[in-house]
């Protein structure tokens, strides 16, 4: 089990407020991350979680469980730190077997854990090196080993493939899906790549210096994002905003589109503009555009589309995949 | 960083750095070999072949018992040592785990005492010494040397404390560590090469400290350096016995260093390069 109820939680460093009070439900067994640019309190939420910050007003429940006040190590969870966080003096076996010798579990079951874990995380190669001696991914498995043979009720997760370069970052964050598949434990993970976010969540908590801008699945957050904050973070690349003139034909201060819900023509469309840097990827080509009136705009074009610095093209977006903003920057429905 | 380096490079700079250790290790080369000189082979001039008369070592011993400086060098060396560390772990590990916005200044303010010549605190030291009755004590030079080299010894070991991180401390924390176990399962293990080599430096600044140890001790106390100094004295200078008994008083130390370079070198250099 694995249900955790944030309510009115507040963190506050001196009289730096870094989160103003937060109420969010996670449910058992789902996958959450945690979004964010940098400095947005995403780490301070884990970490209140977890129990290493204290709650300055508030309170965190676990199961049903206050927790508020409780140690770290009292609350069930396990967590995978970003810099691995292994103990470098003791061996693979050692570091995986340390929350069950804290736990003054007998020998010959914090073996057979050691052993099944190592099995999970192809690691039974390297039960006697020291982490020193291991590589990023292997680091970043032994980390994880070290966090499922407690068993928690959940998983924390603190942008634990940030130091790993991008191949091994795809192939990790596979196997963290897999793991929560097989386990079918609480995960959160916090994470500032809305990439990983959007691929691996169940839930999407978006959060914006120190509160929370909206909570969904990665579909919803793409397909209604509930403000313009939302709307720019989550998508790759970005959504386009148009305001003023431009915007009023569909009767809102600021309208967005996505990249890829821009048709793109030759001939005629809605906005004329000239073709700045165009990035072709093969698979997709972007196309940045500095549509008559309203600026820089980034466009999809599936597969290969021939145009090159300063050739002439047209935009026309799809209707019914417009966004539309109010003054406020809220999305209007 | 790998660059490749030619052979005539290496030979040509590992010739450059035996010269240059040479002539830095010279003056104690030169002590060694004139303690195996006559006196009167030692003022003749320089000359390093010596006869190999071991004369001034049998005078030396005579003249003064070298073990009792010894011990008391031992006794103030390894105490002042032990009573720096009991001070300094503390210390240097709540400024380095949980710093406050004063924890520079105070680092900065302890380091800033040994700025200051010694010889500026000599008087109120002596006079302080004096009435409570800690001159020529083991005891009071004991705490004495601590003072002396606690700033260092405090800075060095929050420098390695300041290694070690903090993640790590929470990771034991969440796996269900007590204080006592992370005490005992992580820091220590993580911070004994820090504080082993603290401890090497601590003892070789104690045993060769000068200063206070020939100004504050007569007879009972006095160290190995009171005696090299008690033989430049009254009826002049007797350079093969000066010789002896130094190299009496730097061999121990030289010995110790000699074994446990590769600590010292790694406590010496600690943080410099991440």
């Amino acid at each position: 089990m694995g249900k955790i109820i944030l309510k009115k939680v507040n963190k506050s460093f001196g009289a730096t407020q870094v989160i103003p009070g937060i109420d969010l439900t996670i449910e058992d067994g789902e996958f959450v991350v945690f979004v964010g640019p940098s400095g947005c309190g995403k780490s301070t939420l884990l970490r209140l979680i977890a129990g290493l910050e204290d709650t300055t007003s508030g309170s965190i429940e676990i199961d049903g469980r206050d927790v508020t006040g409780e140690a770290p190590a009292r609350r069930g969870l396990a967590m995978v730190f970003q810099s691995y966080a292994l103990y470098p003096h003791m061996s693979v076996r050692n570091n995986i077997a340390f929350p069950l010798k804290m736990a003054k579990m007998d020998q010959a079951a914090i073996d057979k854990k050691v052993t099944d874990a190592a099995r999970v995380l192809n690691l039974t190669n390297y039960l006697d090196r020291r982490p020193g001696q291991l590589s990023g991914g292997q680091r970043q498995r032994v980390a994880i080993g070290r966090a499922i043979v407690r068993e928690p009720s959940a998983f924390l997760f603190d942008e634990p493939l940030s130091n790993l370069d991008a191949a091994l970052r795809g192939t990790m964050r596979l196997e963290i899906s897999e793991l929560h598949h097989q386990l079918k434990t609480t995960m959160i993970y916090v994470t500032h790549d809305q990439v990983e976010a959007m691929t691996m969540a169940d839930k999407i908590v978006v959060l914006n210096a120190g509160n929370i801008e909206q909570v969904g699945s990665p579909l919803d957050l793409y397909n209604k994002p509930d403000n313009l904050f939302v709307a720019g973070f989550i998508g790759s690349p970005r959504m386009n905003f148009v305001k003023g003139e431009a915007a009023k034909p569909w009767n809102a201060p600021t309208v967005g589109i996505r990249p890829e819900h821009l048709k793109l023509s030759k001939e005629s469309g809605t906005w004329k503009g000239l073709v700045g840097v165009a990035e072709h990827l093969g698979s997709d080509t972007f196309l940045h555009v500095n549509a008559e009136g309203i600026g820089m705009m980034t466009v999809r074009a599936g597969g290969d589309f021939p145009v090159t610095h300063g050739d002439t093209v047209y935009l026309t977006p799809e209707e019914g995949r417009i966004h539309r903003f109010d003054d406020k920057g809220l999305a209007i429905r | 960083m790998a660059r490749a380096v030619s052979t005539r490079r290496t030979v040509v700079f590992t010739i450059a750095a035996w010269i240059i250790a040479l002539i830095i290790f010279f003056p104690i080369l030169y002590t060694i070999i004139t303690s195996f000189k006559s006196e009167t082979e030692a003022i003749q001039g320089f000359n390093i072949v010596p006869s190999g008369t071991v004369e001034s070592y049998q005078a030396v011993q005579a003249q003064s018992n070298y073990f009792k400086f010894f011990l008391n060098s031992v006794i103030l060396s390894l105490g002042s040592t032990l009573l720096a560390l009991l001070i300094a772990v503390p210390a240097a590990w709540s400024m380095a785990f949980s710093p406050t916005a004063k924890t520079k200044d105070i680092l900065m303010w302890m380091l800033s005492t040994k700025m200051m010549p010694a010889v500026a605190v000599l008087v109120p030291i002596y006079l302080l010494f004096r009435d409570f009755g800690l001159l020529d004590s083991r005891i009071g030079l004991t705490v004495m040397l601590t003072m002396i080299n606690l700033p260092i010894v405090i800075w060095m070991l929050y420098t390695y404390f300041r290694e070690i991180p903090g993640e790590i401390l929470e990771a034991a924390r969440m796996d269900g560590a007590s204080l006592w176990g992370e005490i005992v399962y992580v820091l220590t293990p993580m911070a004994v090469p820090g504080i082993a080599s603290t401890m090497l430096l601590n003892i070789i600044l104690a045993w060769n400290e000068a200063f206070w140890t020939i100004r504050l001790t007569t007879t009972n106390a006095a160290p190995l350096t009171a005696f090299i100094a008690s033989f430049s004295s009254p009826q002049g200078l007797f350079w093969a016995k000066l010789s002896a008994a130094s190299t009496l008083a730097i061999a121990p130390i030289l010995i110790m260093g000699w074994f446990s370079q590769k600590q010292l070198v790694r406590g010496l250099t600690f943080g410099a390069v991440k």
